[in-house]
């Protein structure tokens, strides 16, 4: 027998254990002691604190305990028999591990779960003694942020659009500017191409809307303090249906707190589980702990929540169709890009960008890291093609061929690059040979020896308006020269694949590019947007990777975050699910269905849920938070009438600012921004399904998000608003494992890569770091030149899971053939029949456009309503902030920031309308009013407004009268793009345009 | 002395509005003593980035041109500012913001518009270089930081060297052809802006198909004059660029190889993209 296992031994050590954890102990006193001495903001807190907390080891009877009084700290030796807080360890030996390796988390953690140390007490004081505690490890905090003399310090944060400096003097921001390095930071990679070498600048680009921040900060619009709807009692009268309409008055903290908390048990208590819905945006502001997928989710798993689920929105068809083509499920469809910036600017002859404009949409969260690469392609001379019915601000930037197809109409135009391949034999047989399966079914379909229509050139103009000359000219080119071919601004996203053919088109795109040999070099999928050849070795999570959650069933967390940050789980004992595009139905009606977005396997997706579940509640409470819902979901007004109805009988929302949806909620509560709060987090990192995402940027960059400034008003930081609610429900401990959020980044930080090559007192000052870049010899290989040779799999990423792999791991793709498949597999298993997904990607003409006859007659305008290129959604939109005033994004009329609607000169003319007219838009679903923009960067017949409105103004009655906002998602179809699907069609939508005349109804 | 000078390259603008916008990040809600009061939040555009498409569907383009204060060595403002405009030894041309209070002759006094009037503090405003954060040592503006695609950049020139420099670099100012005066700022390629161009498609029959032309021979013609060539593109496109914009008659002769050149006129008023041509 061992040492460690000799009871004798262990006797010895427990009984050494007692006394040594006494003066442990007695060094608590003294740390407090000068922690009050150094730390004014612990001398203010300690102030409001009066209670009596003890810590004790039950084997031994040996404690202390200290009591909090008018500003002071008394302790004493002893073990009083009722203190208010108590910490008790089972054994003093276990005392003396936990509190001496207090940064070991795993230990601690296992130490909750066996119950080797519990805590009791009012949750108040209870964390607020834990996070003590904890904040004793570090006598002194480290200091933060860079001074720059004449009392300017300069601190770092992070956003969707970059990283940044803040410049704060005063407490308040006096500017934020892109990142610059400074001669510590490491020298960027270079890329010799055709007889060049290139080489980005030292600094980080930001997106427009980054520039807006401070005026969004100290927005006129901002929730200062928690506000209840005036005809709202939580005793009484509730008044759902003035929801939308009725104002706000301003109530403590506490009120508006014990009014949530109260809610909370009471929908508990009266309805069961399932009873609190709970929804956010798809983003929210930068970082890993205050994110929705951190803070937010540990708190509605530890509640136990309906959880609205989203629909794969930015990637719709590639999910939903180029999955079962060539696999990629963990990337909801779309694709890897590693090595392709240097494999495109050597080999490539020609850019194809299909639906793709990352100058507007930044590929997501790309700033213009991509610019500069693109502009290097333009140099070297390489061709490029732009597909979009808009004349996209890339195609303005960089030139070439603009084709303007109809919207809605991708693949037909697909299908007859196809045909000219074939019959002019320009694509390659050895690949198509050996690399795909069903080539032949393809190709009898293309010929249209099934259904007797040739995919001709000719067939396609009937549909897309393009000349068919146009399509042969592109055809023979890309056939002829090694080409990438870019749907959506990122690989696998774009405005094609959300609009009722947006499936066929994504599948098409696979196929063309199986046509084509795909991986080859030169041949690949991208346009210098993602692939630059950073170091993907270096760890540090992405914002996907679950942060704090501790959900291993809805984040990434259980990748690499739960071994690497070991926490407590939070899981949802509530499995009913809401699919966000049908809230307004789940309320109204009391049921729908949907598909899960679920990336495990191709299979995932087959999986069909109801509302309500099984033994479940419907929703009788909503937690809302996070940006709104009427600027992104379509056809919004339905939501509008669900907050209306009385079978919501609670709505909260957290929010940043009074804006769209939060004017519908009963309890509002503040939350502050990330330049309020302590956070941490990398640039462009999502992990997820977004893997390796930063491989857009062109260095990696690791922040810390300083806290800036201090919350404006009585806002307080997310994760603080759920702390106190927890608080309220006796939830504290396992919420914040005693911990506040600074020491969370810290744990995030202790968790990454970063300690290996920085300290945190370093990071917590400097704010930033630069991974260097890796040596060339070290870059990640191209993206499916493996496939293309036929090796294993070499590219820097874990996915398909190993049983998804056919044949040997690693070892050809996801689908079942782990070849290309031109016939899907997948589908063939799954639904051979269907008429709307067949195995085989067909045409098949848009449920809404012009074979539409009927619809099509009454409202003959294709609108297309892409990311707006000024905001982030509904981010940096309204609250008087400075975006209201570039021209491109709103139009000032009579003072009011209106939203642009951009309208060919003969459409416009023959309605009488002129640039900077109000007109309304409209259909069968709603009004929106807008500001005309009249233009040639758009076909006749084809409007163009973009999604994303944080404004919703109606002008009568909420949900049933025309929107000055500009929620332009009130006229888009709320149907699914197929039936077996949740997923949105937005850019399949019929209007009619007509100058406004002012009033209230359509 | 060394001069600023702002280069503005409108090939290389996109429109993001990075300038704009951080020049309002920079002067809404902050007052820069001795240099100039804050800005309101809305309504002045120091950086004033406007736009132009060229062309009609489907063969167009579109330029845009940021448009700061010029910063004139000759400057209407310092005329007329009744000494509350001055030019510093670099080149930047300023309001003194307490000087200036009421100077109503400076509301209309900018051939370019580049001055703005603030009705709260009574008090005319305009891009300032950025002069505070230069004096404390930055290297560029705020626009100029700002800027991803190259289209701004700042210059440091000795005022000797300034007409070699606007010369070497292909570079015009705004609104003024002759070299005779200097300004704070100068465009590259302001052609996409200013200038007019004739496009258009060329089609003919292959194997009783409409075909793409690439490769034929396009010849514009002023009059009698033959002003320029070139061939079409693998999509039968061509494009004259660089016109001046005024009205004029143009003729175009359209050819593949010896056969009889197809003629078209064109009667120029703005750009224009003259459709298909059918050979």
């Amino acid at each position: 027998m061992s040492l460690r296992g000799n009871p004798r031994f262990i006797e010895l050590r427990d009984a050494l254990a007692g006394p040594l954890f006494a003066v442990l102990l007695c060094g608590l006193p003294v740390a407090l002691f000068w922690k009050r001495l150094t730390d004014p903001a612990f001398r203010a807190e300690l102030r409001t604190k009066e209670f009596t907390a003890q810590i004790t080891a039950k084997d031994r009877h040996v404690g202390r305990h200290f009591r909090f009084s008018k500003g002071k700290v008394r302790s004493g030796r002893g073990i009083l028999e009722n203190p208010e807080v108590c910490i008790s360890f089972r054994t003093a030996s276990a005392a003396l591990k936990l509190m001496l390796f207090a940064n070991d988390h795993l230990t601690q953690i296992n130490a909750m779960k066996n119950f080797v140390v519990e805590a009791d007490g009012p949750d108040r004081d209870l964390i607020w003694f834990m996070q003590t505690m904890n904040r004793l490890r570090s006598l002194a905090e480290p200091s933060a942020g860079t001074s720059m003399g004449d009392g300017v310090t300069r601190y770092t944060s992070n956003t969707n659009g970059g990283p940044v400096f803040v410049y704060v003097k005063d407490g308040r921001i006096l500017r934020i500017t892109p990142i610059e390095f400074d001669e510590d930071d490491p020298e960027p990679w270079q890329i010799k191409a055709r007889g060049k070498t290139f080489t980005p600048p030292r600094k980080g680009t930001v997106s427009p809307y980054v520039f807006a921040l401070k005026s969004l900060v100290y927005s006129p619009d901002r929730l200062l303090y928690p506000m209840k709807r005036v005809d709202f009692d939580p005793n009484g009268q509730r008044n759902c249906h003035n929801r939308g309409v009725s104002g706000y008055e301003r109530i403590s903290w506490d009120e508006a707190l014990d009014i949530v908390a109260g809610e909370i048990t009471r929908v508990k208590r009266e309805h069961g589980p399932g009873s609190i819905m709970n929804g956010s945006g798809s983003h929210h502001m930068w970082g890993n702990i205050g994110y929705w997928l951190s803070a937010r989710a540990r708190f509605m798993n530890s509640i136990g929540s309906s959880q609205i689920v989203h629909n794969p929105d930015s990637w719709e068809g590639w999910y939903w169709g180029a999955v079962h083509h060539w696999g990629n499920s963990m990337r909801l469809g779309a694709s890897d890009t590693y090595g392709t910036v240097e494999d495109c600017l050597q080999e490539c002859e020609m850019i194809v960008f299909w639906s793709s404009d990352p100058e507007s949409t930044s590929g997501v969260y790309g700033a213009f890291e991509g610019t500069r690469r693109r502009q290097w392609a333009k140099e070297l001379g390489i061709r490029m093609v732009h597909i979009d019915p808009y004349y996209n601000h890339t195609a303005a930037l960089l030139g070439g061929k603009w084709l303007a197809p109809r919207p809605d109409t991708g693949n037909a135009m697909a299908l007859a690059i196809a045909y000219v391949w074939i019959t002019e034999d320009l694509y390659d047989h050895e690949y198509v040979q050996t690399r795909t399966h069903g080539f032949q079914a393809w190709r009898e379909y293309v010929l249209g020896e099934q259904d007797g229509v040739p995919k001709t050139p000719e067939w396609q103009e009937q549909e897309t308006t393009v000349p068919a000359k146009d399509i042969r000219a592109l055809a023979r080119l890309w056939g002829t020269r090694k080409t990438y071919l870019s749907p959506g601004g990122l690989v696998g996203f774009g405005g094609a694949c959300r609009c009722a053919t947006g499936v066929e088109w994504a599948r098409s795109m696979v196929c063309l590019m199986a046509m084509q040999g795909l991986g080859k070099p030169g041949v690949n999928m991208g346009c210098l947007q993602q692939g630059a050849p950073v170091d993907t070795s270096f760890y540090f999570p992405g914002y996907a990777e679950g942060g704090m959650s501790g959900d291993l069933d809805n984040t990434g967390l259980r990748i690499s975050m739960y071994q690497r940050m070991p926490q407590l789980p939070a899981m949802n004992t509530v499995s009913q699910l809401i699919p966000r595009l049908k809230i307004p139905e789940a309320i109204l009606n009391g049921s729908c269905e949907g598909y899960a977005t679920d990336p495990r396997s191709i299979e995932g997706q087959f999986k069909k849920f109801t509302y309500p579940a099984e033994g479940h509640s419907p929703a009788k409470m909503y937690y809302k938070y996070g940006g709104s819902h009427f600027g992104t979901m379509a056809e919004s007004n339905r939501y509008a009438r669900a907050y209306q109805s009385d079978n919501l009988e609670f709505v909260v929302n957290q929010s940043i600012w009074f804006e769209g949806e939060a004017k519908f909620a009963d309890i509002l509560l503040p939350a502050c921004t990330n330049f309020e709060r302590w956070d941490i987090g990398e640039t462009a990192n999502s992990g997820g399904y977004s893997h390796h995402q930063f491989i857009q940027w062109n260095h990696r960059i690791m922040t810390m998000q300083h806290k800036c400034i201090e919350p404006l008003g009585e806002s307080k930081s997310d994760y603080q608003i759920f702390l106190e609610l927890a608080q309220r429900l006796g939830l504290g401990a396992p919420f914040s494992e005693g911990m506040t959020e600074l020491e969370w980044c810290r744990r995030l930080f202790e968790a990454s890569d970063l300690p290996k090559v920085t300290s945190w007192r370093q990071f917590m000052k400097k704010g930033y770091y630069v991974v260097p870049a890796p040596r060339e010899e070290l870059r990640a290989p191209v993206s499916y030149r493996w496939f293309a040779e036929g090796r294993h799999k070499d590219v820097p990423e874990l996915a398909p899971l190993p049983a998804d792999y056919t044949e040997e791991w690693r070892s050809g793709l996801q689908t079942q053939t782990g070849k290309l498949e031109f016939e899907s597999s997948s589908l063939k298993r799954f639904a051979p029949d269907d008429p709307e997904r067949p195995p085989l990607p067909a045409y098949i003409p848009s449920w809404e456009g012009p074979a539409a006859e009927e619809l099509y007659a009454k409202y003959p305008l294709q609108l297309i309503s892409p990311h707006p290129r000024y905001s982030f959604h509904t981010m940096f939109d309204g609250k008087d902030g400075f975006m209201n005033d570039v021209k491109d994004h709103r139009i000032t009329i009579d003072g009011y920031p209106y939203w642009i609607v951009r309208i060919h000169s003969q459409d416009a003319a023959r309605r009488g309308i002129h640039s900077r007219d109000l007109v309304e838009v409209y259909n069968d679903r709603g009004s929106v009013i807008c500001a005309a923009q009249v233009t040639e960067r758009i076909p006749p017949g084809t409007v163009h407004s973009c999604e994303g409105s944080a404004i919703y103004d109606p002008v009568g009655k909420p949900g049933k009268s025309p929107d000055r906002g500009g929620c332009i998602n009130i006229l888009t179809p709320s149907r699914n793009i197929i039936k077996k699907s949740h997923s949105t069609a937005s850019n399949s939508c019929l209007v009619q345009i007509r100058p406004w005349e002012g009033g209230q109804g359509a | 002395m060394t001069q600023l000078l702002m280069v503005i390259d409108v090939a290389l603008c996109e429109n993001c509005n990075n300038c704009f916008l951080a020049c309002k990040d920079e002067h809404c809600g902050n007052a820069w003593p001795g240099y100039t009061a804050r800005q309101p939040d809305h309504g002045q555009r120091w950086m004033n980035v406007m736009r132009r498409e060229r062309g009609q569907f489907p063969l167009i383009d579109v330029a845009y041109l940021p448009k700061p204060c010029q910063h004139c060595a000759d400057a209407e403002c310092i005329r007329k500012g009744h000494g509350a405009v001055f030019r510093r030894p670099d080149g930047i041309v300023l309001i003194d913001p307490e000087k200036a209070k009421g100077v109503t002759a400076l509301k209309t006094a900018c051939p370019y518009g580049a001055i703005w009037w603030n009705e709260r503090e009574d008090l005319p405003q305009k891009c300032t270089f950025c002069a505070h954060l230069l004096d404390q040592g930055w290297k560029a503006p705020r626009c100029v930081q700002a800027c991803p695609t190259g289209a701004l950049s700042l210059h440091r020139i000795e005022a000797e060297d300034v007409q070699g420099f606007v010369a070497e670099q292909g570079l015009e100012a705004l609104g003024h052809n002759d070299s005779s005066q200097t300004f704070g700022v100068y465009y590259k390629n302001l052609y996409r802006f200013e200038s007019w161009f004739i496009a258009g498609s060329v089609t003919e029959y292959r194997d009783e198909r409409a075909e793409c032309a690439a490769g034929a021979a396009v010849v514009l013609f002023r009059g009698e004059d033959e002003i320029a060539r070139t061939e079409t593109d693998p999509f039968g496109d061509f494009k004259f660029d660089r016109l001046p914009a005024r009205k004029e008659e143009y003729r175009l002769e359209i050819s593949r190889l010896d056969e009889e050149p197809k003629q078209v006129s064109v009667d120029l008023d703005s750009s224009r993209c003259i459709g298909t041509v059918w050979l």
